[in-house]
């Protein structure tokens, strides 16, 4: 089983980007389950999804506690009491941002993770340039396959296909493969990755 | 159709392909996803012929269906929590007059204090106003239940409500298989009413029964409950052959063979209590589970046959009935005091409580060492308690005596979990 919670804030998509990955497992076959944490829906307030990845059946509604993954669309978060809390020791982190690790004061994060298991993506970015609107949550699914490879790229796409049309549809797929190239640059280069990030001039979405 | 799809969508497709008449709803919270589902059906010509109506509340809600149903029409609503209790009184008229009125209930919590999560304070509160109660443990079951229900209310002119852990299972992604248009055709057949109302044959329906007649109208009702303990098997099977899947019937035990500890829950729980099955049994612990997927009419010897050989049986309760011993929980001792089987009520998950894999661990050990109290409280905050009540033991002096279940609640220091 693998676990993955997002967080992020009311507005942000969070509860459609555990679905989406959800639809995305069982396109490729396997069994998944999405679910949001039930909470007094606000714009702009904190916001936690959930979604579990099985070869078998679920059965278990229990929040997930203990995670594989966490997926932080919102850097601003990342002082939140308990954002980390449950993390497995061989987990993975995926956070939107244009700034890197020790910037954000969550370096020794990284240190506690095996190599190459955080990743900063510049989700908003990418999804302002696609879709002209700051809409991180599909964007850092694509980080999030090139990642972990716990779902395909190809079931990312679909999944997207499937709930979005128009100019969200096509916005959001182009997104989703810039991000999983951009990440998909070998682990070997993932610290360099995140260096050139660095040094990139741009808007920043922190 | 294997989709992975929203627990809501999923229901909302089934109850389309059930070719309801009428659909009238509240949409406004607590309403679910469901009600929007059926509605954009409606609206893109996929469902029909159906009217759906928008109406000004619950009670309206439930009174547009009476009136509809006596007509001829096939109906459905969709409501929860205050919503339901908003009902109340038209809820008791649909049972009455027996009309085969489907309505899903997404279990949620019920005020004060204001909570809309999930627990079954609101299916409880009306279990025993005379509708047949089934309970969905996964959205796959929801879906199949609520075809079974639509045939089953209308074979036995009995409203039916399909209860679904409002959030836990409506708000879940999950994998679902939706049967086919022509498997419910197969399924259900088209409505043929057994009380017509017809403006070219007026008639009145509902009127006065007095003491001469009134506890016949009753007995006859309690007939028809037990007829549905009779024919909801027969069609949990007919539907199964269709669709190849067993899913519904009256209880549903899951590695109770040898067990000398059974668990009893209603609904979504029982998911998480399989697994921590699993586990117990992994470590030598001979332990089961059975859900109870039809709580009303209440399958009391299909429940007692399925506790038979447990030397103890926990029952987790979403729901608190204030002042007993717990609605669920009174039920099975009922069923099996009588021959040494020690019951333990947990109330647990009240208000959207999560209710974890180790809390069930821990309270399924207490109880198979003798530590637990007869109804405890899952993961209750002892200190808030206890500080509470010892403030209220200071204004109020010592509450009476009242009896063995409470005894805990008599002294702060007690433990109740």
């Amino acid at each position: 089983m693998f676990q993955v919670r997002f967080h992020g804030r009311g507005g942000q998509g969070v509860v459609t980007a555990a679905e989406l990955l959800a639809v995305a497992a069982f396109n490729d076959g396997r069994h998944a389950q999405a679910f949001p944490s039930f909470g007094a829906e606000r714009s702009g307030a904190p916001v936690a999804s959930f979604c579990r990845i099985s070869e078998r059946e679920i059965r278990t509604r229990a929040p997930i506690d203990e995670p594989d993954a966490l997926v932080i669309q919102d850097a601003t978060l990342l002082h939140e009491l308990g954002l980390f809390s449950g993390l497995r020791p061989q987990g993975y982190v995926v956070v939107n941002t244009a700034k890197t690790l020790e910037e954000l004061g969550v370096a020794g994060i990284a240190k506690d993770l095996p190599a190459n298991h955080v990743l900063s993506l510049r989700a908003t970015e990418i999804a302002i340039a696609h879709l002209g609107r700051p809409l991180p949550n599909a964007v850092m699914l694509g980080g999030l396959a090139a990642l972990t490879g716990v779902v395909s790229l190809a079931a990312v796409v679909a999944a997207i296909e499937e709930r979005f049309s128009g100019a969200m549809r096509d916005g959001n797929v182009a997104a989703v493969i810039e991000a999983f190239n951009q990440t998909r640059v070998g682990p070997e280069a993932l610290v360099a990755h995140q260096i050139s990030q660095r040094r990139t001039v741009g808007a920043s979405p922190d | 159709m294997l989709r992975q799809i929203e627990g809501s969508r999923a229901v909302a497709e089934a109850v389309a392909l059930c070719r309801p008449r009428v659909v009238c709803a509240y949409p406004i919270s607590p309403q679910t996803h469901i009600i929007e589902g059926v509605g954009t059906l409606v609206k893109s010509g996929r469902l029909k012929p159906c009217e759906f109506i928008n109406v000004e509340s619950e009670f309206a809600a439930i009174s547009v269906l009476i009136g509809a149903s006596a007509t001829g029409a096939r109906t459905y609503t969709a409501t929860s929590s205050q919503g339901l209790l908003y009902m109340t009184e038209a809820v008791f008229n649909a049972a009455g007059l027996g009309l085969p009125i489907v309505m899903t209930v997404a279990n949620r919590a019920v005020g004060a204090p204001v909570n809309s999560w999930n627990d079954h304070s609101d299916a409880m509160a009306l279990r025993d106003a005379g509708w047949v109660q089934l309970f969905a443990e996964t959205n796959q079951h929801a879906v199949d239940l609520h075809i079974q229900a639509f045939r089953l209310a209308e074979e036995l002119s009995l409203p039916v409500m399909v209860c679904m852990d409002g959030f836990t299972l409506t708000h879940a992604v999950e994998r679902v298989e939706i049967p086919t248009q022509e498997q419910v055709d197969r399924f259900l057949p088209p409505f043929e009413p057994r009380l017509l109302l017809d403006p070219a044959d007026p008639v009145s329906i509902g009127g006065v029964v007095g003491p001469e007649a009134y506890a016949e109208v009753r007995y006859l009702a309690q007939a028809r409950h037990l007829g549905a303990l009779a024919r909801i098997p027969e069609l949990a099977d007919d539907f199964g052959r269709l669709v190849g899947r067993q899913s519904g019937g009256l209880v549903s035990s899951y590695r109770c063979e040898d067990a000398e500890t059974i668990v009893v829950a209603l609904g979504s729980i029982v998911g998480t209590t399989k697994d921590v099955v699993d586990q117990m049994r992994e470590e030598g612990t001979k332990i089961g589970v059975v859900h109870l997927t039809t709580f009303r009419p209440f399958p009391e010897t299909a429940l007692a046959e399925a506790l038979e050989d447990a030397h103890r049986v926990v029952v987790i309760e979403k729901a608190l009935a204030a002042g007993s011993r717990g609605i669920l929980g009174a039920d099975i001792d009922a069923l099996v005091t009588n021959r040494g089987t020690r019951t333990f009520t947990v109330v647990a998950g009240l208000g959207g409580r999560a209710i974890t894999e180790r809390s069930l661990r821990r309270v399924f050990g207490e109880a198979i060492r003798g530590e637990l109290g007869v109804v405890s409280f899952l993961d209750l905050d002892r200190d808030a308690v206890d500080r509470e009540l010892a403030r209220m033991a200071a204004n109020l002096g010592t509450p009476p005596s009242v009896g063995r279940v409470f005894d805990d609640l008599r002294t702060p220091t007690a433990r109740i979990v």
